[in-house]
């Protein structure tokens, strides 16, 4: 019973991982339709620039953190005014793989400038761990799952409650209406791809003492973090994260009971199960958006 | 108020609006008679800051209008409630509503409007925590308006409020109307059904294809026989 426990903690551990950077791919999409495919580049880069802060810099761990977020406040901006603005005109599609030209951009970027060579990171919180009656748990786990769910209550209630997360919410589902009404959807638009910039960083800098910080360091926590928006349904801002800690726990679960070798083949056939009987997702609803 | 000196606009190749000049005055319910794809609500795009224009030009209050965003439109008390009422489905009536505030810099006030709305349509409060997807026809046109209202316009435009809508609804929806004119909202008011519309109007404008072919008092249009054919049925 302690294994198993162990095991949900280590799922809900990268679990939230996935939700983050879930949660950032769907509030681009519902705000613009757009899937960024490089929110995973995004982060990495993002992670670097973190890395670089620690090591080069010598800045203590939080204010590297900290200096990391404000770098993707401005990374967020600078790519959706300069890249994604820029091609307004062009058909969804065009978008998307413009963000699949980003990727290249990216990665290419980060090759140049900080090597190919993969480095270690320090955890967020270095205490030893703890032992709650035989299941061993390391604080930088609590952590984690504590900051994501600060971070998921913050989001929501300013999606739910506020004029501003109206707002998003109006333009997701009728811009030309949300025009109407006097929204700047310019700014709401930024707005969302600077937060999920910033959710991929947090995430990023979160798993890099798993993965060490390298330019594929986001290969995985991306592509799952696709699932566990596919799984909780697109059109919703919760059913991703509950997707995300979903397939973090199945993750561990069937790795540690069942066979390492299979889990990924196994979690990808949760994706096609749900599909099959929600198409939507867990919590999606059909997403009908007015241009 | 509001004027068109000679506007053309374009939606690609196709030529929308022909030369069009038109007058709003303060105070009054000024209306947009014609057939679909007659520009009426080219024209209320275009006063909206969606669809810009080639020739001509417009100004409110004195001022240019060209090259102003939808935002700011709104911000100088323009404010449209869409054809088909466009409603956002999957927020509430109350957050439809507060969308309709967005850009108020007076916030203390806006609870004021919002009690002004509810007075306007009673419906509209007892279904304050519904999804608005779930309105019947006639209780979405409301709220489309009631949204509209909460930007607080000095000039408000109505693209068909009465489409798909039961008679006895349009005629209360009509009332209402009035009643916001009264109490002091200049109004563009676009419509297919003439009849309606000219009853409540103070002045009327008639397109065709693009182009006013006919414009007058609403009272003299009523009355005269050749609009009476073409636009009111034989009655």
């Amino acid at each position: 019973m302690n294994i198993f426990f162990q095991n949900v903690i280590a799922g809900l551990e990268t679990g939230s991982l996935y939700a983050l950077a879930a949660l950032g791919l769907v509030l681009i999409f519902r705000t613009t339709d757009v899937i960024n495919f490089a929110q995973g580049e995004m982060a990495m880069f993002c992670s670097f620039i973190g890395f670089k802060l620690f090591t080069s810099l010598g800045l203590p761990y939080p204010v590297a953190f900290i200096v990391t977020i404000i770098f993707a406040v401005l990374f967020g901006f600078i790519i959706e005014k300069y890249v994604i603005r820029s091609v307004n005109k062009a058909s969804v599609v065009s978008k998307m793989i413009v963000t699949l030209g980003l990727i290249m951009v990216i990665s290419g970027l980060a090759t140049a400038l900080f090597g190919i060579d993969s480095h270690y990171l320090r955890k967020a919180i270095t205490l030893d761990n703890l032992n709650i009656g035989g299941v061993v748990i390391q604080p930088n786990a609590i952590f984690i799952i504590l900051v994501t769910i600060v971070i998921m209550s913050v989001l929501f209630y300013m999606i739910r409650k506020t004029l501003f997360g109206i707002a998003i919410r109006a333009t997701a589902q009728n811009e030309t209406t949300a025009k109407l009404m006097g929204i700047p959807v310019n700014r709401i638009t930024s707005s969302s791809w600077i937060i999920a910039t910033v959710l991929g960083a947090i995430a990023g800098l979160l798993i890099a003492p798993t993965t060490n910080v390298s330019t594929t360091m986001m290969g995985e926590i991306h592509l799952k973090s696709f699932i566990a928006a596919v799984v909780g349904g697109f059109g919703s801002f919760l059913g991703p994260v509950v997707g995300g800690f979903l397939i973090g726990i199945l993750d561990n679960l069937v790795g540690y009971y069942i066979t390492l070798k299979w889990k990924t083949v196994i979690v990808y056939g949760l994706l096609i199960v749900v599909l099959i009987f929600k198409p939507t997702g867990l919590f999606g609803k059909i997403h009908r958006k007015k241009v | 108020m509001l004027k068109f000196k000679n506007v053309d606009a374009y939606y690609g190749y196709i030529h929308a609006l022909k030369d069009v000049s038109i007058e709003v005055p303060k105070g009054k319910i000024v209306t947009l008679l014609g057939a679909n794809g007659a520009g009426k609500t080219s024209i209320l795009k275009v006063i909206s800051g969606l669809l810009e224009i080639k020739e001509g030009s417009y100004e409110f209050d004195g001022k240019d209008l060209k090259n102003y965003k939808p935002e700011d439109i709104v911000s100088m008390g323009i404010v449209q409630s869409p054809e088909g009422r466009q409603i956002f489905p999957d927020l509430t009536v109350h957050e439809n509503l507060m969308v309709g505030a967005y850009t108020r810099k007076d916030k203390l006030n806006i609870n004021k409007s919002l009690i002004k709305g509810y007075e306007y349509f009673p419906i509209l409060r007892e279904r304050e925590k519904q999804i608005a997807g779930t309105l019947s026809g006639g209780e979405q046109q409301m709220l489309a308006i009631a949204r509209a209202l909460m930007a607080k316009p000095k000039l408000l435009l109505l693209d068909e409020p009465s489409l798909g809508l039961a008679p006895l609804i349009v005629k209360d929806i009509f009332n209402i109307i009035q009643e916001i004119n009264k109490s002091g909202t200049t109004i563009l008011l676009v419509e297919q059904n003439a009849h309606q519309a000219l009853s409540i109007a103070d002045y009327a404008y008639i397109l065709e294809t693009g182009k006013v072919v006919h414009s007058g008092h609403a009272i003299e249009l009523r009355n005269d026989e050749k609009v009476k054919k073409a636009y009111l049925g034989s009655s």
